[in-house]
Parts: C-alpha cells; sequence; structure tokens
C-alpha cells in the first residue's frame, strides 16, 4: 500500500500547503461524522470517542513533520492517524472489523497503528502512549536517525504518573520528543478547573525543564508555528517541548456521555470558535484560495470519506481463525 | 566451542549472555535502575557498564514505569532493550506497560508492530527483605497472553535462555530468583553464544517412581531431595519447565505416564499459581490415566512474605517438606 504524500510546511505559505491543511482537517471532520452516523444507524460495534471540534491540532502538529517522524496516539485518536497519513479505508474496515482493517479488527477505534506512516498506535490507556514516544524518541537518538516522536495526549493524561515519568526521562535525556497536550478541557466529564490548580498547564514543563507553550489549539497556523519550533528544538539536540493546544470537544466523550457536566450554551460557545472556518477565512484573507477552490476541497474530502465507507463495507469480515497464532511474533529461525 | 568446565554463577552466567548479545548486534541495549558504575542491586550488570557504554548501559532514574514504556517505545523502534528491575515486586509501578502495551501491542494493532523487550528482574525470598521485595510473580505474568515468561533455575540455562529472550520478537519476562545469584550452579556454563529454546522443558534427572516438577529455586531443593531419596530407594524424575509460558507439557505427560504420581512444587502462594496450570493440564490429558496416586502440590502459603527469618521459612516448602511429600507419595500409593 502506498502512503500519499505527505506535505510538510506552514499553512499559508503556499496554495498547496493552505489546500493540504484544509483536506485533512475536513477529512477528519468527515471521517468521525460518518463514524457517527454509522454507530447512530446500528452498523458499527463497541464505542468511539470523537475529537470534532479538535481537527487544527493534530493537522497542525503532522504539517511539523517528515514521514519517518513517530507519533503516539490516544483513545481519541482519529484525527492524528489521519493527519499523519493513514489510509482512510483500511481505517474504516478497522471501525467495521474488517480483515483488512489496519489491525485486522482485532483492535477497533482506540489501537488505530500504521508502521508505514510511524504511527505506533493509538492507545485505550490514557499516558499509555507518552512513555512509549519517549522511547521512540531514545531510539531515535541511540541509532542517529535524526527523526522526531510526538506523543498526543488530552489534559486528563497530564495528572497520570506516565506523563511525569516520561516528561522527566526526556528532559534528562534531551530527546528528541515533542508531548502534545490537547487541552479540551474534560477528562470525560472532570474539568481542568477541578482536576488542576494551575491555569496554564504548559506550566507543568517547568518541573522538568522542559519549554512549555501554550497555543490556541483552533488556529492551525498558532498550532503550526508553535510545532515547527518545537520540531526544529528536537532535532537540534536541544531536547523536549510540552505543546498545549487549548481547544475543545464538541461531541459527548463517547457514546455513553449525555453531557450532563457542561452547558449548552458552552457547546455552543465553542462551536462558533469551529478550526475549520477559522482557517478558511485567513486563506481567504492572504488571498492563497478562493471560494470555490474552498468548496471544491470540502468536496473531494467528502467524496474520500464516501469512498472508504463503501470499500469498508463491501471488505470481508474479520474472522476467529488464527487469533491463537497472532498473539506472538514468529520466531525465525 | 570448548567445553571446558567453568562453574559460573547465575549473575556472571546472565552477564556473560548480556555481553555476548551486546557484541553481536549494536540493537542490545540494557536500562534500569543503578545498573551503571553500582553494577546492579544484585551485581548482575557487573562491568558491562565500562566494558560498553553510558548509552549502552544507561542508568535511569528511579522511574519503572518510565524506563519500560521507554523499553517499549525503544523495541518499536529497531532496538532491543533489556531492561532491569531492581525487585520484580517493582513491576507493579510498570503494570499499564507490561501488560497493556508491550503484551498486547503485536496481537492488538494486527500485527504491523512488534516488541522484541526483555524485562529482567530478581523475585523470591529468602533474604528478610520482607513482604515488597520477595515475591514469585511468574503466575501474574503467565495470565497475560502476549507475555513469554522465564523462570531459569541453574547457571547454564540462565545464559541459553536469556540468550534465546534477546533474539525473541516478543516481549519476555524473565525471573531470576535471588538467592540463586551468587552460587554456582551444578552444571558448567559453555562458553559462547549457546541458546536454549524457549518453552522446551529439561529433564533434570530421570527415575522410575515419581514425577517431580519444579520451577526457579525450587528445582535444586527437589534435586536434592531426589538425591537424597536415591539411597533410599525412590527413584525421582525432576523436571523444569525453565519457561513457564510458553510452556512445554511433553515431557511431564511422559513421565507420568512411566512413574503415576505426581508431585508439583513452586516457592509462590498456592492459590491461583502456575503449578495449578500444571495440574489442569495432566487432568485433562490422557496421561490421567496412568496415575495411582493423587496429585500432590507444594506452595508458598497465602501469605504475604514475613520477615523474621523463622516466619519466612515457614512460609514457602523447605526441602523438608518436598522430601516428605515426595515419600509419602510413593510410599502410600502402590
Amino acid at each position: 500500500m502506498t502512503v500519499e504524500r505527505l506535505l510538510m510546511g506552514h499553512p499559508l505559505s503556499s496554495p498547496d500547503h493552505a489546500r493540504h491543511a484544509l483536506l485533512y482537517m475536513y477529512r477528519i471532520r468527515k471521517f468521525e461524522e460518518a463514524v457517527e452516523d454509522l454507530f447512530g444507524r446500528g452498523m458499527m460495534h463497541g464505542t468511539m470517542h470523537l475529537s470534532i471540534g479538535q481537527e487544527a491540532g493534530p493537522t497542525g502538529m503532522c504539517l511539523a513533520l517528515k514521514l519517518e517522524d513517530q507519533i503516539t496516539s490516544t483513545h481519541r485518536g482519529h484525527g492524528h492517524c489521519i493527519a499523519k497519513g493513514a489510509d482512510l479505508t483500511r481505517m474504516m474496515a478497522e471501525l467495521l472489523g474488517k480483515e483488512i482493517g489496519y489491525c485486522g479488527g482485532r483492535g477497533g477505534s482506540m489501537h488505530i497503528a500504521d508502521a508505514e506512516t510511524g504511527n505506533l498506535g493509538a492507545n485505550g490507556v490514557v499516558g499509555g502512549g507518552i512513555p512509549i514516544a519517549v522511547g521512540a524518541a531514545l531510539a531515535s537518538k541511540l541509532q542517529k536517525k535524526g527523526t522526531v516522536a510526538v506523543s498526543f495526549f488530552g489534559d486528563g493524561a497530564m495528572n497520570e504518573g506516565a506523563f511525569h515519568e516520561a516528561a522527566n526521562l526526556a528532559a534528562i535525556w534531551k530527546l528528541p520528543v515533542i508531548l502534545f497536550c490537547e487541552n479540551n478541557k474534560y477528562g470525560m466529564s472532570s474539568s481542568t478547573e477541578t482536576a488542576f490548580a494551575i491555569d496554564r498547564l504548559a506550566d507543568r514543563g517547568l518541573g522538568y525543564g522542559i519549554p512549555g507553550v501554550t497555543v490556541d489549539g483552533n488556529d492551525v497556523v498558532a498550532v503550526y508555528e508553535a510545532c515547527e519550533a518545537a520540531v526544529a528544538r528536537a532535532r537540534n539536540g536541544e531536547g523536549p517541548t510540552l505543546i498545549e493546544t487549548v481547544t475543545y470537544r464538541w461531541k459527548g466523550h463517547s457514546r455513553s456521555d449525555k453531557n450532563l457536566y457542561r452547558t449548552k450554551e458552552e457547546i455552543e460557545e465553542w462551536k462558533h470558535l469551529d478550526p475549520i472556518p477559522n482557517f478558511i477565512s485567513k486563506v481567504l484573507a492572504a488571498g492563497i484560495l478562493n471560494q470555490e477552490e474552498i468548496d471544491a476541497i470540502a468536496k473531494m474530502a467528502q467524496d474520500q470519506i464516501i469512498e472508504a465507507v463503501n470499500n469498508a463495507a463491501q471488505a470481508k469480515s474479520a474472522v476467529p481463525d488464527g487469533l491463537l497464532e497472532a498473539v506472538f511474533k514468529a520466531v525465525s529461525a | 566451542m570448548s567445553t571446558d568446565n567453568r562453574m559460573l554463577t547465575m549473575a556472571e552466567a546472565l552477564r556473560e549472555a548480556m555481553g555476548i548479545a551486546m557484541d553481536e548486534r549494536p540493537e542490545v541495549f540494557i536500562l534500569g535502575e543503578d545498573i551503571g558504575i553500582y553494577g546492579g542491586a544484585f551485581g548482575v550488570t557487573g562491568d558491562l557498564y565500562h566494558r560498553f557504554s553510558p548509552e549502552r548501559v544507561i542508568d535511569t532514574p528511579i522511574s519503572e514505569l518510565g524506563i519500560v514504556g521507554a523499553a517499549v517505545g525503544a523495541a518499536l523502534s529497531g532496538m532491543r532493550p533489556i531492561v532491569e528491575i531492581q525487585f520484580s515486586d517493582f513491576t507493579a509501578q510498570a503494570m499499564d506497560q507490561i501488560a497493556n502495551q508491550a503484551a498486547k501491542i503485536h496481537f492488538m494493532l494486527g500485527g504491523a508492530l512488534h516488541v522484541p523487550l526483555v524485562l529482567r528482574t530478581p523475585q523470591g525470598s529468602g533474604t528478610g527483605a520482607a513482604a515488597q521485595h520477595s515475591q514469585n510473580l511468574e503466575t501474574w505474568f503467565a495470565n497475560v497472553p502476549g507475555l513469554k515468561v522465564v523462570v531459569p533455575s541453574n547457571p547454564a540455562d540462565a545464559k541459553g535462555l536469556l540468550l534465546s529472550a534477546i533474539d525473541d520478537p516478543n516481549p519476555v519476562i524473565f525471573l531470576e530468583h535471588k538467592l540463586l545469584y551468587k552460587i554456582p550452579g551444578r552444571d558448567p556454563v559453555p562458553e559462547g553464544a549457546i541458546r536454549i529454546p524457549l518453552g522446551v522443558s529439561k529433564v533434570v534427572r530421570e527415575g522410575k517412581d515419581l514425577t517431580l516438577v519444579a520451577t526457579g529455586i525450587m528445582v535444586n531443593k527437589s534435586f536434592e531431595v531426589a538425591e537424597k531419596l536415591a539411597a533410599e530407594g525412590i527413584s525421582i524424575t525432576l523436571i523444569d519447565p525453565r519457561t513457564i509460558s510458553p510452556l512445554d507439557m511433553n515431557p511431564i505427560f511422559e513421565s507420568v505416564e512411566k512413574t503415576g504420581r505426581l508431585l508439583v512444587v513452586q516457592e509462590g502462594p498456592s492459590h491461583g499459581g502456575f503449578i495449578n496450570e500444571v495440574i489442569a493440564r495432566v487432568s485433562e490429558s490422557s496421561s490421567f490415566g496412568s496415575l495411582i496416586a493423587p496429585i500432590k502440590r507444594l506452595a508458598g502459603m497465602n501469605i504475604p512474605i514475613p520477615y523474621a527469618p523463622q516466619l519466612e521459612k515457614a512460609a514457602v516448602p523447605q526441602i523438608e517438606d518436598i522430601e516428605v511429600a515426595a515419600r509419602e507419595l510413593v510410599k502410600s500409593w502402590r
């Protein structure tokens, strides 16, 4: 399977870059809208965690990464996987329990990994991927590969021991890693106000000797600029950066969420800060793309998702044969 | 390869295996607490820090979750880390990375990635270190699909099994009884890169009256009993599974069919213990029909390991307990 060539660079630096940033944000949005629809119609199994409203974070971060740079993702990870270049059909097929899915139906929504695009895997355990990204960065340093590892995690993960131990190791070993916190205001139902005694989560970096940067997580340009600086620091051997993107999850934590812990007004307020129109207004103001081109990008993303859903739906369902043999990788003679 | 009579301790044999693997493959490195200049809390890494480099024998802060997680990430990225956790009890600090991450990645992520990681750690009682430094935890790990679990009982096996564990593309938990570190084994340790495959039980000695299955330090205790009872005319087959996951039952079935009697011994507590798995598999097999005596098990008491020496000794099977059980099983059932 070939990987679509990812573009690197500032989202406003050329029409191609703007198109890429917009296309990927739309892909994430429309992929998740399709997932929500399939769940609603009883066609999808298990659970789902949607990141609608947070698309600028992974898109801005991955515009600063090379294909061989690595990421670890979270339970709310569709956006990270797509932004890093995952194949939409294989993703959707995984959620539908199909053989061609990224995990052959063994992982589902929370466990998509893609070795080809440097995606070391989404993770069902809050904070689980942070030490793993630090280890990937350690390998990069030991092997002198020059690659950077990024760990995406939410505000909730910052209160897990895994964050603290990983941050400390990254700092003392000056590893090429970016700790990318998507502060979407809630760890399931607990708000950052109740779970933290500090206002700016990036301040946590100070305690480890890691620079902490807070940016508007709904502004793909601001996210990119912070990430680009962090990647440069990492590649120069100057060590890790903690980036906090302030954003908001429009949808509930998972499908069981009745949104009892927040108001409709709050959700509506954040919907006005939608990262996609936010970026479109910048692109139009800069005269990089016109409205017609923008509409075509939206349609292209929509068509790609429809195609992915159709292909995935028609694919062969995963079967239990061979599960026992899949537990271990075979020892080569 | 020379087959001289080198008698090494288990610590020396393990160190030799790690040195050989690091000479063979640049991607092998060790990380853990106090494994550098200090040489490891039990002296296992010894001079490796000086023989190699601080980049390949990495001293870490006291941060078990962090270092196991970092090892998982490095293993996913082309390295072959060997993690030393100072006491097996402290693996509890790192259990998410062991049980939820390392063990599941290959299967759960569809086989695209794998985790060639070895986690070495001392376990077992007998040092007066009390309940949080003395457990036998092989059952914890054996109950997690995706982990291989090795429990060596002697220096020669420890070396050959560790070399295979480092080669293995999967996570391997390597549990070393701390009382075995400083004592030489019964057999010489071959020089060079002699590997012992994981998943092959070893018949330590053969006899016709009783099949005795034991793990770790209990193999040594059981061997003494077998030698002693031989003088009384009781002949014992002693089997050391060596790797409890995957578990090679064939020599056990074959021996039970010959002897008709089975005694299983472990140091860890009996409830939910590994030996119960051995018993269950014998019970399900056709060799069950060969039994002429009830199966007997000896295991640790179902209590945390206590501190005072007389209490600590009472908590786990001793040579005398094995001797009494073995003799009784053979004498009472004919």
